[in-house]
């Protein structure tokens, strides 16, 4: 998010208990006008919390939610300008399309006439891309339809966040592919701010501005899709954004800029870890599989391992390696196509070694 | 075995019991009500019209059928409603089950002894005593067509609150969620999402507790004390009393005929009110 981006709605140390359960702990977030942000987590993490108390359906035990920068923490969901899209749609059974979308419209009060709802529900309908499908019910819609029925009802209101819990979790793969593309344009296209929660690191990935990767019901790091993978802050949000090779490393040296750690296999190696570390503290470095070199001639790189081709996997313009190195252990390498016409295929069995580029090992907290 | 075969013998023992136990019967209902009157009672074979021609003189059952039935379906489903309400959404699941059980203990009773109970509480020293000792007095509650309505609406309660109930558990609550989302009050919530999503459960509710309540007659036969009376219990008369089995079953025949016309009225109605969803059943 900009410095100059203006805040439509903002978490400030909210906290959420179900009894004994803390299932938000202390979230800090401010959420800008007009981006995608998405939380991302496994089930448990806090994520639907989160979102919950964003449209009012939860209220904090502690803290407070803003939306255009008023405390909302008293506020009905019914009196909140935030729509949602829910997990498996909650679509009306008895109403019709057209009545499903104009649902929101009906509620406002002064009443909004007639010729404008329909009006504005037909434009929502051609925006979903389901121009003329008003008077069908709606369990003759498919899944994907039905999602996009949701999203209409939701967006017609022009609501200030758009809530996206899941919604993509009942399509199949290739339907939800579409829906992302879909759901990104869409968002552009109204400058509506969208709020998705996910459990599918590829979902997050591809469609936010910004990622707030969740744990336990605590936020650990809040980025652009690039940001967290090119620099994650703990080995967690190494492993959920992107896949990665981790490997346990003691610090030798700790320097302002540059840290120094030794590998289980012995060697030292270098970098620059996001938050402080201290010498002597146990921590955890990751390579992603992307970065390293597979190769049959020890290489002139600063550290080189001798591993043992296990296995192989061809995945199109990538082909998969796991090598396993006898003190690290294995090391999963993915090989462009380019790099393995060059170098040929590797057999299982095999000896090669592994290298990566400066800058490539992270030094993350355990 | 060929699919029919194996259809017809799974439908056999159901087709034989409605055959022997339904069709014959009414058959034989049909017959008589064409015939005559026996010296002694019973039924002499006849043709003739005669007994149609009577039915005015059983206008009163009629009438008294004809307007408690539905009054007293109205008023269970009233009460029935808000407690079926309760127990699916509002109860806490902990308390749920112990009260769906209070709602059947009755059942484990004969309705004729539980109506007995109501005599006593709405006769001369139940209900009555107690208002004339705060000053109401001369209320007559037994033997009023009030009292066979009370005792309609105790005695068919759970037939209206089961169904209904079964309609609200099954309601998807985060429908309730996305109406309020959208700007419903809980108010309109209920009026635009749960009632009409309720419509089957209130559609079958009315449908057992009125087609059961066109054939009663034990409770206006106790409550009623034969001042109001039902075409059942003009039926105990003809053909246990006066013996009178043409003319009984000249009034029979028609109960059934106001039955179905009643009942494809209503479930036309309901059918309308469901708006064509195909998962309106009315059973």
């Amino acid at each position: 998010m900009s410095v100059t981006m203006q805040t439509i709605a903002e978490l400030r140390g909210v906290t959420k208990t179900f009894g004994n359960v803390v299932a938000a702990k202390d979230l800090n977030l401010s959420i800008g006008k007009g981006e995608f942000l998405s939380f991302l987590g496994p089930s448990g993490c806090g994520k639907t919390t989160a979102l919950r108390m964003l449209a009012g359906f939860e209220k904090p035990t502690e803290g407070q939610v803003l939306l255009d920068g008023e405390v909302v923490n008293d506020l009905d969901a019914h009196h909140r300008p935030v729509n949602m899209v829910f997990q498996h749609y909650a679509l009306f059974p008895h109403l019709s399309v057209f009545d499903n979308i104009a649902y929101g419209l009906r509620q406002q009060r002064p009443r909004v006439d007639k010729q404008t709802i329909a009006t504005k529900v037909e434009q929502a309908l051609e925006t979903v891309r389901l121009g003329g499908f008003g008077p069908r019910r709606i369990w003759e819609m498919s899944g994907g339809q039905q999602q996009r029925v949701a999203l209409a009802r939701a967006i017609v209101n022009e609501p200030k966040l758009l809530l996206l819990d899941e919604p993509m979790a009942a399509l199949d793969r290739k339907l939800r592919k579409e829906m992302q593309f879909e759901l990104q344009n869409l968002q552009r296209q109204l400058g509506i701010t969208f709020v998705l929660v996910t459990h599918d690191q590829e979902e997050a990935l591809s469609m936010s501005d910004r990622i707030c990767v969740m744990e336990g019901g605590s936020i650990v790091q809040v980025g652009s899709p690039r940001e967290l993978y090119d620099m994650p802050r703990s080995r967690y949000v190494a492993g959920f954004v992107g896949t990665s090779n981790f490997f346990d490393a003691t610090v030798t040296d700790s320097a302002a800029d540059q840290i120094t750690v030794r590998l289980a296999s012995g060697q030292k190696v270098h970098g620059t870890p996001e938050i402080p570390i201290d010498a002597g503290q146990e921590v955890c470095v990751s390579i992603r599989p992307e970065q390293i070199t597979l190769t049959r001639a020890l290489p002139t790189a600063e550290i080189a391992l001798p591993v043992t081709i296990q296995n192989r996997i061809f995945l199109g313009e990538h082909t998969e390696y796991l090598a396993r190195n006898e003190a690290l252990g294995d090391f999963h390498v993915l090989v462009p196509r380019q790099a393995e016409l060059n170098e040929g295929t590797f057999n299982a069995g095999e000896q090669a070694f592994v290298s990566w580029g400066e800058g490539a090992l992270l030094i993350l907290e355990k | 075995m060929t699919e029919r075969g194996r259809k017809a013998l799974l439908l056999a023992p159901a087709g034989i019991w409605l055959l022997v136990m339904l069709a014959l019967p009414l058959l034989v209902v049909f017959v008589f009500s064409f015939g005559e009157r026996g010296a002694a009672g019973g039924y002499v074979p006849a043709f003739t019209l005669e007994q149609y021609a009577n039915l005015p003189a059983r206008w009163t059952a009629f009438k008294n059928t004809l307007i408690l039935a539905p009054l007293g379906t109205i008023a269970a489903l009233v009460i029935a409603y808000p407690l079926a309400y309760f127990l699916a959404v509002r109860c806490s699941p902990k308390w749920r089950t112990s009260l769906l059980i209070l709602v059947i203990v009755p059942f484990w009773t004969s309705i004729l002894i539980r109506s007995y109970a109501w005599i006593f509480i709405l006769g001369g020293r139940g209900l009555p005593a107690l208002l004339e000792s705060i000053g109401i007095d001369d209320v007559r509650l037994i033997n009023t067509p009030f009292a066979v309505l009370v005792g309609i609406v105790y005695g068919y309660l759970p037939l209206m609150v089961f169904p209904i109930f079964v309609s609200l558990d099954k309601l998807d609550k985060r429908l309730l969620e996305a109406s309020a989302d959208l700007g419903s009050t809980p108010w309109r919530t209920f009026r635009q999402v749960t009632l009409p999503l309720s419509v089957p459960g209130i559609a079958t509710g009315c449908m057992l507790v009125f087609i059961l309540l066109m054939g009663e007659f034990l409770i206006p036969a106790i409550l009623g004390g034969g001042k109001v009376f039902f075409v059942g219990n003009a039926l105990v008369d003809l053909f246990l009393q006066s013996r009178n089995w043409a003319y009984g079953s000249a009034v029979a025949m028609t109960l059934v005929v106001v039955m179905l016309v009643t009942v494809s009225i209503y479930m036309k109605f309901i059918a309308r009110l469901g708006g064509q969803r195909e998962d309106v059943s009315l059973m």
